[in-house]
């Protein structure tokens, strides 16, 4: 016997996916295939000419150095990120579930950043630790430390890093803390009568317990670095200075717009795709797999 | 040897209201102590203070001598049984047995030992390798258990853990706890709101209402001898009959001898006979409304002269009786209860 309930007559579910679908086609299918489409072609200069060239421009790109070296900006940029975003958020929302008292308080502030505009972020900071004139860097170089993010590629990742950090944690806070909250109270004070030590309760049954949120969020955050941090490095230092804050996802726009190169862009804008689908597959693949529900 | 002494145990909480008022109690080495009540009388409240995951707004609580006020949990070595099982979920059966252990350096053979003996005696051997999720409630209350007596701790906590299992396993594990208990010989504190369970698995049962202790004694004791109306009306299934009866009488009771001015007297459906051969201290006449066969017996629900307060009484066996029906039922004098109406103390 069929247990579901079946409704007969396919109109209505067509109807019904059709809005969902559309967008998607319009909006993700049809860019896409046309970044695929474009990175097959060569432009002159001025637009006059078009030449399809097969995989010429990828084989440029993987030829230059500088590719790689973008990769390995990313790599590190990215890790940074997702680590310290997910850990800090993390710990607040530890604190949060905590103290209950000002809880709604510390949490709408918490959550601010989150509607902050990466652009605005990026200004923000960049104004913050500004060498000459920013609050923080005056205060920093009184110090005594040298910063100048202007010059200084490890200044400038760090300012970067710390931006798109700053604006991750909110999001990330309010899962964490919604996970804590979803952990059954008892099993906690189970614990703590089976001799746990409040950090050790947390390793071995708040932390596990966390993981399907923290697994969502890795992956969540994975995609947030490559692609949505690019409003912050282009406020704040445009991928410089000598290039040693240019992600992939910036380095499709300015060879693309400012170089005029729309074919390599293209292909860049390719691989990157292939390089987030993959690293979310893989993430779904094997670390599902260790994840406790 | 570990009792468990309260005295004046208080929990008031920030909002000042006042869950437990005052509560002494002596639980001496190896008794099975019960607390039972209506939900919110405090009862859990008060179980979670020994287990120190509430704070002690006044009074003592010492376990074996010692005041544990400011202890934590974990250096009070009890052990406790939730109900709803709080088993480490990502855990196997095993790991949920012997994270205690662990946390306290037990050396690894010991642990396998005391794990595997408690899985024997729980008879939970074959499920040592499973996660909580892939077993049944009974199952999982097992483990619960398993959890709290590979520790062998002083004293043993239970929070209502039988409420969430089926009628039938509910007596079944009813039995084994009482049995378990008898065997390890450890005090227990248990919660419930099951007076049945209450009765069938106390040595000491304490009877809680409103933040205090009712009455606190042997199960059959508060069943003979209802020291106030609530416990009276608490204790037994189906409860007590409760009539208040003016100095003037009530029309279709007669009561010999009773104490002097308004009382609220007291009877056990049980102890009401239609019979009357016996000498009678009371004589009641009451129209049936309704009649409840459950098999071994049967209850009669009637209206005091065809009017009045509804009375229970109980008839061995199946009846004959219909609605509608007048009859006189009797009780001899020894089974009735007087109380004052004002404080509900018992009278006599």
């Amino acid at each position: 016997m069929e247990k579901r309930v079946v409704f007969h007559g396919k109109l209505l579910p067509f109807l019904l996916l059709a809005p969902q679908l559309l967008v998607t086609l319009i909006f993700f299918y049809l860019p896409a295939g046309q970044a695929v489409w474009q990175s097959f072609l060569v432009q002159d200069a001025f637009g006059l000419s078009t030449e399809f060239v097969w995989f010429e421009n990828y084989q440029i790109l993987f030829s230059k150095a500088d590719y790689y070296r973008t990769m390995l900006t990313t790599a590190i940029f990215s890790s940074l990120v997702a680590f310290f975003s997910l850990s800090i958020a993390l710990l607040f929302a530890v604190q949060a579930d905590k103290h209950i008292k000002f809880a709604t308080g510390y949490k709408t502030l918490l959550i601010w950043p989150y509607a902050v505009a990466p652009a605005i972020a990026g200004v923000l900071w960049l104004f913050m630790f500004q060498p000459s004139l920013g609050l923080v860097s005056q205060s920093i170089r009184a110090a005594g430390f040298e910063w100048n993010p202007l010059l200084n590629q490890n200044h400038a990742m760090a300012l970067v890093v710390m931006a798109a950090t700053w604006k991750q944690i909110s999001y990330n806070f309010l899962f964490f803390l919604a996970g804590l909250q979803a952990i059954p109270k008892s099993v906690i004070e189970a614990a703590a009568i089976d001799g746990a030590t409040p950090m050790r309760r947390f390793w071995t049954i708040i932390f596990p317990l966390l993981s399907p949120t923290t697994f969502f969020l890795l992956v969540v955050n994975i995609v947030y670095v490559f692609f949505d941090t690019f409003g912050i490095i282009d406020a704040a230092t445009q991928g410089g200075p000598a290039k040693g804050t240019e992600t992939l996802v910036y380095k499709v726009f300015s060879d693309g717009k400012s170089g005029g190169d729309l074919g390599g862009s293209a292909a860049q804008s390719v691989v990157l795709m292939v390089i987030v689908i993959a690293l979310t597959a893989i993430q779904f693949r094997y670390v599902e797999r260790k994840v406790q529900y | 040897m570990s009792d468990v002494r309260l005295e004046g145990v208080r929990k008031v909480y920030a909002g000042g209201v006042e869950a437990v008022k005052g509560v002494s109690l002596d639980i001496a080495d190896g008794q099975f102590c019960v607390l039972v009540g209506p939900s919110g009388c405090g009862k859990s409240t008060l179980l979670r203070m020994v287990a120190g995951l509430e704070t002690i707004s006044g009074g003592t609580c010492a376990i074996d001598g010692r005041v544990v006020n400011e202890i934590e949990p974990a250096e009070r070595d009890i052990a406790m049984v939730f109900q709803n099982y709080a088993l480490y979920p990502h855990m196997s059966v095993y790991d949920n047995m012997a994270y205690g252990l662990r946390n306290r350096g037990t050396p690894k053979d010991e642990i396998d030992a005391r794990v595997k003996e408690a899985a024997r005696i729980l008879e939970v051997e074959p499920f040592l390798q499973r996660k909580p999720k892939a077993l049944s409630g009974g199952q999982r209350q097992r483990v619960a258990m398993g959890r709290a007596i590979v520790r062998k701790p002083k004293v043993f906590l239970f929070d209502e853990p039988l409420s969430n299992l089926d009628a039938k396993l509910r007596i079944q594990m009813r039995v084994e706890i009482k049995k378990l208990q008898r065997a390890l010989k450890t005090t227990s504190i248990y919660v419930t709101h099951d007076q049945l369970e209450a009765m069938t698995l106390a040595d000491q049962l304490v009877v809680m209402n409103k933040g205090q202790v009712e009455q606190a004694g042997a199960p059959l004791e508060l069943y003979e001898k209802p020291q106030t109306v609530f416990v009276a009306g608490f204790i037994g299934a189906p409860p007590m009959n409760l009539v208040t009866v003016p100095e003037s009488g009530l029309p279709g009771l007669t009561l010999p001898e009773r104490p002097p001015g308004p009382v609220v007297l007291g009877v056990r459906p049980e102890h009401l006979h239609e019979d009357g051969a016996s000498p009678f201290g009371l004589a009641i006449e009451i129209v049936v409304t309704a009649v409840e066969a459950v098999g071994a017996e049967t209850y009669l629900y009637g209206a005091l002269n065809g009017d009045g307060p509804e009375l229970i009484v109980r008839v061995a066996g199946r009846a004959t009786h219909v609605p509608g029906q007048r009859l006189t039922a009797t009780a001899a004098p020894d089974q009735l209860h007087f109380f004052n109406p004002q404080t509900g103390k018992r009278i006599g």
